[in-house]
């Protein structure tokens, strides 16, 4: 297991939340949403200019800009080196 | 008979709308919150004889004082206390949705839950037992389906039943955490001692909001008793410091935690039992895979806006034909039947052309509001705005803006009074005022007669080129003014984007219809007065003080000795003709004829130099003459004020050839080629005034309307003339200066 930044992950690759480190107005908007600490995500998608991400969460898909993603921990299992 | 009030909330998405259309049908109203520009939707209904008055909140995901839909929401809650809150809760995604439901069982207002589209969360194979999910969470549970109606009767049953009960839902109080617990009993003991706040807010609620650090509720406990204000607050950072050394938390975020672990505990009690995997990919994901792709989701995005805007501009044209041809014969009738004089020309010019003028929009707003709202409601605007975020937001704005961007002209042809208009899909205040200010450059149907004339008669080879160019200077001048703006006067940081990606749904035929009429009946009832007011005042502007008697004499001898010298048979044939259309005129009578017309054209551009505008474009002429423009353009685009197209028909009268027709410009091109002062770069830099000056006041009223304020429909008159006039002065001044495009 290893943590690693919501921005680094690839697509289909799936974590557990480990830290959301903002707050104010887009900390409140993260969480409110339901990326908490804890929380299973997928990365479901990009969009056709890379930036914002499409990820899926307690059933349904939110997409944030990548420098929204910054602040967003995920532990991920580590990949298998071929 | 009895009265109640009943609020509606719920997250975006979870088919509250439709709730509110199911429950109240026809009998609604759609207003404003007093001083912001937030829709308010009031319904009434009766059920067992009790009159209900529902009012629909603004869909929302919280309840915090960040946007102003959700101060708005809480403050209709705590300020006017309803009597019950009907719920509607996506049953397809009840975990993010109870986290609203949490926050409104904090607010302590008796909560009735709708769980909505149950049939759509049975079809993907999820069952939740709604008697269990209702005991655990300590209020009433309906399944509901809001497209056809079922489950409303049960869930006014049971609003009903809950405003009779004095106890409401009962006691709602969840655990923070140890930390977060001892600090809410000092405070909750402090509050309760001190009455503070107490008329308007429960007391656990005035804590959390303190832990939470809410700028709203702080300021008001301020206000209130600002001693009590800062022993609450010193708790509050007591606390947030120490979770900060401790766990690296704030108060907010442990908040958001708990609330979510509350509702993950009821669930896991077999309140919901799935048949696949939570995040198992749906029929709306695999939509997406090809929607948003890479290569298909831009092809297939450009199609959609490209049919929203032929759908907006080429459907509404029947409609816009028969307003026009109404106001045409009405125009016509008055013509007949009037004899000449004031009256006439303000009946005419100024209330029949202004009323025509306020509903000659009404189809156009209509199509563009009915397109929208289906592509709202199915869901596929939030793919418009995940896909296009990045190119919108490098220039501070929202992917969103593109809709009001396309409608205005972004697509050349559009109209910027929908297109202002179409900013309403925009949540974002600072992005959504920044596109509300820059989509008056793009090139409205309006402009594009007067960009006709000046690409006709200077850049006639090059047209289809010079066409394409002023709509990239259109797009790059509004971008790059909006990034101007967001750097200067609407500075501050992007509002987060953090956007739900709805499933696609089929919106409802019942729901486009309410939605499409109540927005162009506002449009008529809060701008149509505005418009038809200013129609007047630009009427009088072009017409008052006209000719002295004096001149008017001047004119009449001239006429006169042009018919002296005419045979009498001639001037006879003349008069026969004009009341009969079907007389041909003998050679001699037409000859008489266009020379008695070169009269009148001289007095009516006698007349408009006489003008208090026209007095305004000679005034300017010492100032305009180092963009090029002359006193007759000056007046020109003074009447382009009241709409762009107006341009090309006062710069005839001014050049002696009556009022040109739009439509046909080719007689005014070859005068322009010849007149002395013009040029290709006169023309050019005519072009970019027009792209870039104030907008035509139709505009600047739903400017206003939009933003709430006339502050800002006057800042885009000021603002954008400046801008322009900046724009043609240093293109003729340098066009000068190397002798470029002279002609």
């Amino acid at each position: 297991m290893s943590i690693i930044n919501l921005r680094n992950m690839e697509i289909n690759q799936t974590g557990i939340v480990s830290s959301v480190n903002v707050s104010g107005e887009l900390g409140r908007r993260i969480r409110d949403m339901g990326l908490t600490k804890g929380v299973a995500i997928a990365i479901q998608g990009r969009a056709p200019l890379f930036d914002p991400v499409a990820i899926r969460l307690r059933g349904f898909t939110l997409s944030l800009r990548n420098n929204e993603a910054d602040f967003i921990n995920v532990e991920v299992k580590d990949q298998e080196i071929n | 008979m009895e009265q109640t009030s009943v609020a509606l909330g719920g997250n975006p998405n979870s088919g509250k709308t439709t709730f509110f259309n199911a429950l109240t049908g026809a009998r609604q109203h759609v207003g404003n919150y007093p001083g912001v520009t937030v829709e308010k939707k009031e319904g009434f209904l009766s059920h067992n004889d009790i009159n209900i008055h529902l009012v629909d909140l603004p869909g929302t995901y919280s309840l915090t004082a960040y946007s102003q839909d959700e101060i708005v929401a809480r403050d209709y809650l705590t300020d006017t206390k309803p009597q019950a809150i009907i719920n509607i809760v996506d049953a397809a995604n009840l975990e993010r949705n109870l986290y609203f439901t949490v926050q409104l069982l904090e607010l302590g207002i008796p909560v009735c839950i709708s769980l909505n589209m149950i049939d759509a969360a049975k079809k993907r194979g999820i069952s939740i037992d709604d008697k269990k999910l209702s005991s655990l969470i300590g209020a009433p549970v309906i399944p509901t389906i809001a497209r056809t109606g079922k489950g409303k009767q049960e869930v006014l049953e049971e609003v009903l039943k809950l405003t009779r009960d004095s106890q409401g839902n009962g006691k709602f109080e969840i655990s923070y955490g140890d930390d977060l617990d001892q600090a809410m009993i000092k405070i909750e003991k402090i509050i309760s001692d001190h009455q503070f706040l107490a008329d308007a807010y429960p007391t656990r609620w005035i804590g959390l909001k303190y832990l939470e650090n809410d700028s709203q509720v702080i300021t008001k406990g301020n206000n209130f008793n600002s001693v009590i204000s800062d022993q609450l607050s010193a708790i509050a950072d007591k606390v947030t410091k120490h979770l900060k050394t401790t766990l690296n938390t704030y108060p907010e975020a442990l908040i958001a935690d708990y609330r979510y672990g509350f509702i993950n505990a009821i669930l896991k009690q077999d309140v919901i039992s799935r048949v696949h995997d939570e995040n198992k990919l749906q029929l709306s994901d695999k939509i997406d895979k090809v929607v948003t792709n890479r290569l298909f989701g831009p092809l297939i995005m450009i199609a959609v806006i490209y049919g929203l805007y032929q759908f907006t501009f080429t459907y509404s044209e029947t409609p816009v034909g028969w307003v026009e041809g109404f106001f045409e014969w009405l125009n016509g009738f008055a013509s007949t039947y009037l004899s000449d004089g004031l009256l006439k020309s303000l009946l005419i010019s100024g209330i029949v052309d202004g009323v025509g003028g306020v509903l000659g929009f009404v189809p156009l707003i209509m199509f563009m509001f009915f397109g929208i709202s289906l592509i709202e409601d199915s869901g596929y605007l939030a793919r418009v705005a995940y896909m296009l975020d990045k190119v919108f937001s490098t220039f501070g704005l929202h992917g969103n803006s593109v809709m009001a961007y396309i409608v205005s002209g972004g697509i050349a042809g559009g109209c910027a009074v929908p297109g202002v208009m179409a900013s309403r899909t925009l949540k974002s205040p600072r992005e959504k005022l920044a596109t509300i200010l820059t989509v008056p450059f793009m090139n409205c149907g309006a402009k594009l007669p007067v960009m006709a004339l000046l690409v006709g008669a200077f850049f006639g080879k090059n047209e289809a080129m010079m066409m394409l160019i002023i709509t990239l200077i259109a797009w790059g001048g509004a971008l790059l003014t909006a990034k101007l703006l967001r750097m200067t006067i609407i500075s501050g940081p992007s509002t987060p984007f953090v956007m739900e990606l709805p499933p696609y749904r089929l919106p409802t035929m019942k729901g486009l219809f309410i939605h499409t009429w109540e927005r162009t009946w506002q449009y008529v009832k809060k701008a149509g007065t505005v418009i038809l007011g200013i129609s007047i005042v630009l009427w009088a502007l072009m017409t008052f003080p006209g000719l002295s008697d004096s001149t008017l004499e001047q004119f009449e001898t001239e006429r006169q000795n042009l018919k002296s010298g005419a045979a009498i048979v001639t001037i006879n044939e003349i008069e026969a003709a004009a009341l009969d259309d079907s007389i041909q005129l003998s050679q001699a009578a037409q000859s008489l004829q266009k020379q008695l017309t070169i009269v009148d054209f001289k007095a009516a551009e006698a007349a408009l130099k006489n003008s208090i505008a026209g007095k305004i474009g000679t005034a300017m002429e010492p100032v305009s003459k180092f963009a090029g423009f002359d006193w007759r353009t000056n007046i020109a685009l003074v009447g382009g004020f009241a709409a762009k197209e107006i341009v090309v028909s006062t710069l005839g009268t001014a050049y002696s050839l009556g009022a040109v027709d739009p439509e046909d410009t080719s007689t005014l091109g070859e005068k322009l080629q010849s007149a002395p002062g013009w040029s290709p770069l006169v023309a050019l830099s005519l072009i970019l005034f027009t792209i870039f000056y104030a907008p035509c006041f139709v505009t600047v009223v739903a400017i206003s309307k939009e933003t709430g304020t006339w502050k800002w429909g006057a800042f885009s008159m000021a603002f954008n003339t400046t801008l322009a006039f900046t724009i043609s002065f240093l293109v003729y001044q340098i066009g000068s200066f190397f002798g470029l495009l002279a002609g």
